[in-house]
């Protein structure tokens, strides 16, 4: 059976990786290449790249720093930011990435997640959500690469599930906002109240901390991997120690 | 010693060019008849729909050149498709090169679609078992279980994870994205001749 993925995520600013607490205070962590060379050697499943600077200011992703990953990773990665038709999709997958994450653009026109998923194949179609509690109600975020843009859609969290996958979408990232760098761990109460609902590979994203956070929300949740930044870019675990204690836990991994 | 990939108009080809190449061997992406004719090896890399690579192999006026190649062809996830008969994916008649259907994963036997990730594969015949690792997969089609099968793998039920034919081989996984397990299987199709 399938294994559970490991991916460490990778915000990029201006051509460095940047970390961030709550989607502020960016800073940089170092480069895209040594990193991402670094947590493939590591046994990264996979790999993110968030363009958090496209994304806000309405440009494509600087784009040369996509060939040269796929020149040093042959696992896969996805790439984030400023996507918003299929020739900007079909540039940065003939650079090499494998899939795309759209978030915001998807919101101000859904009929694009159609059109990629038509083209490319729904493999190749990540929707990115992010999602913050207001009040018990989960919504959905747009604009979330900076404070100053980041704002409330009007998008229940399940409606805008239940809808991107009726448009083609082949996976979907859940980010729970209110746990994003805080490591208290991932949103156990979210995924699930989003898994009956999803057809697709769910990730889950936001609030990993430590080895226990990593079993935990495979133990009680169903989801089919999980996003990380903070704790690999800081060194505080390897993704190795995190898979041999997911092996530890009988946790289906690639080790 | 070249390998020619076949440019099938989907996007990624410069992925399995590159771990060709990592290999030291050439590796040149064409449409090209004659490239083609010429390789010691010939890649068929998916990614698209078995449609859309059909209808470019057609275009191209390459499907009676590659359904008589008598050289090593390795087929990639859609690229193994098309070596079958039919894909059940917007109903498409394939190369028949290999006996078999290409079906949908199942939805109401509660798997996630597309599969996507690493599975593990084990190789059935004894002198490639050592290829047995984990590979990378993205897809909702599949093949079963027929007497090609060289590999199998589990997503709710076996499929194959890799086929031969004589000089045909179809992988389900991506080799080039598979890391070190990816590099020793394409090491395994280019040992053949």
């Amino acid at each position: 059976m399938i294994t559970k993925r490991i991916i460490p995520c990778l915000d990029v600013k201006d051509g460095k990786v940047v970390k961030g607490i709550q989607f502020k205070n960016h800073q940089v962590v170092g480069s895209i290449l040594d990193l991402a060379e670094k947590y493939s050697n590591d046994g990264a499943d996979e790999l993110v790249f968030y363009d958090i600077s496209a994304s806000t200011k309405g440009s494509i992703v600087e784009k040369n720093w996509i060939s040269k990953i796929a020149d040093v990773v042959n696992i896969p990665f996805c790439v984030a930011g400023g996507i918003k038709s299929v020739e900007d999709a079909r540039q940065i997958l003939n650079l090499g990435a494998d899939k795309i994450s759209i978030n915001t653009p998807a919101i101000d026109n859904p009929d694009l997640i159609y059109d990629l998923s038509n083209e490319f194949g729904s493999q190749c179609v990540v929707i990115g959500m992010d999602v913050k509690y207001i009040g018990d109600q989960a919504f959905i975020f747009a604009k979330t690469g900076s404070e100053k843009t980041s704002h409330s859609t009007n998008l229940n969290a399940k409606d805008w599930l239940i809808r991107v996958q009726e448009l083609g979408a082949g996976e979907v990232v859940v980010n729970a906002m209110g746990n994003d760098g805080v490591k208290s761990g991932y949103s156990i109460e979210l995924l699930n109240s989003l898994e009956d609902i999803c057809s697709i590979p769910m990730i889950a994203s936001g609030g990993a901390g430590g080895p226990r956070d990593f079993v935990n929300v495979f133990e009680k949740t169903n989801v089919d991997g999980t996003l990380a930044a903070s704790i690999f870019h800081r060194n505080e675990y390897s993704i190795k120690e995190i898979k041999e204690s997911l092996k530890a836990n009988s946790i289906n991994i690639r080790i | 010693m070249t390998v020619a990939i076949v440019d099938c108009g989907g996007a990624n080809l410069r992925s399995v060019q590159r771990a060709i190449e990592l290999r030291d061997q050439k590796a040149i992406i064409t449409r090209n008849k004659s490239d083609i004719s010429k390789a010691s090896f010939v890649i068929l890399p998916g990614v698209g729909s078995a449609k859309s690579v059909m209808n470019s192999l057609e275009s191209n006026e390459l499907i009676e050149i590659i359904k008589n190649l008598t050289k090593p062809v390795l087929g990639i996830c859609i690229g193994m498709h098309v070596l079958f008969d039919r894909s059940e994916e917007h109903d498409t008649k394939c190369m028949e090169i290999i006996s078999g259907d290409i079906k949908k994963f199942d939805s109401m036997l509660n798997l996630k679609i597309p599969q996507m990730g690493w599975n593990k594969v084990s190789f059935l015949l004894e002198n490639t078992k050592k290829l047995d690792n984990y590979y990378y997969f993205a897809n909702s089609y599949y093949s079963q279980i027929y007497e090609n099968t060289l590999a199998s793998a589990e997503y709710g039920h076996p499929f194959a994870a890799a086929v031969q034919k004589d000089n045909f081989i179809g992988c389900q996984f991506h080799p080039e994205k598979s890391s070190s397990a990816g590099i020793e299987f394409l090491d395994y199709f280019l040992s053949i001749n």
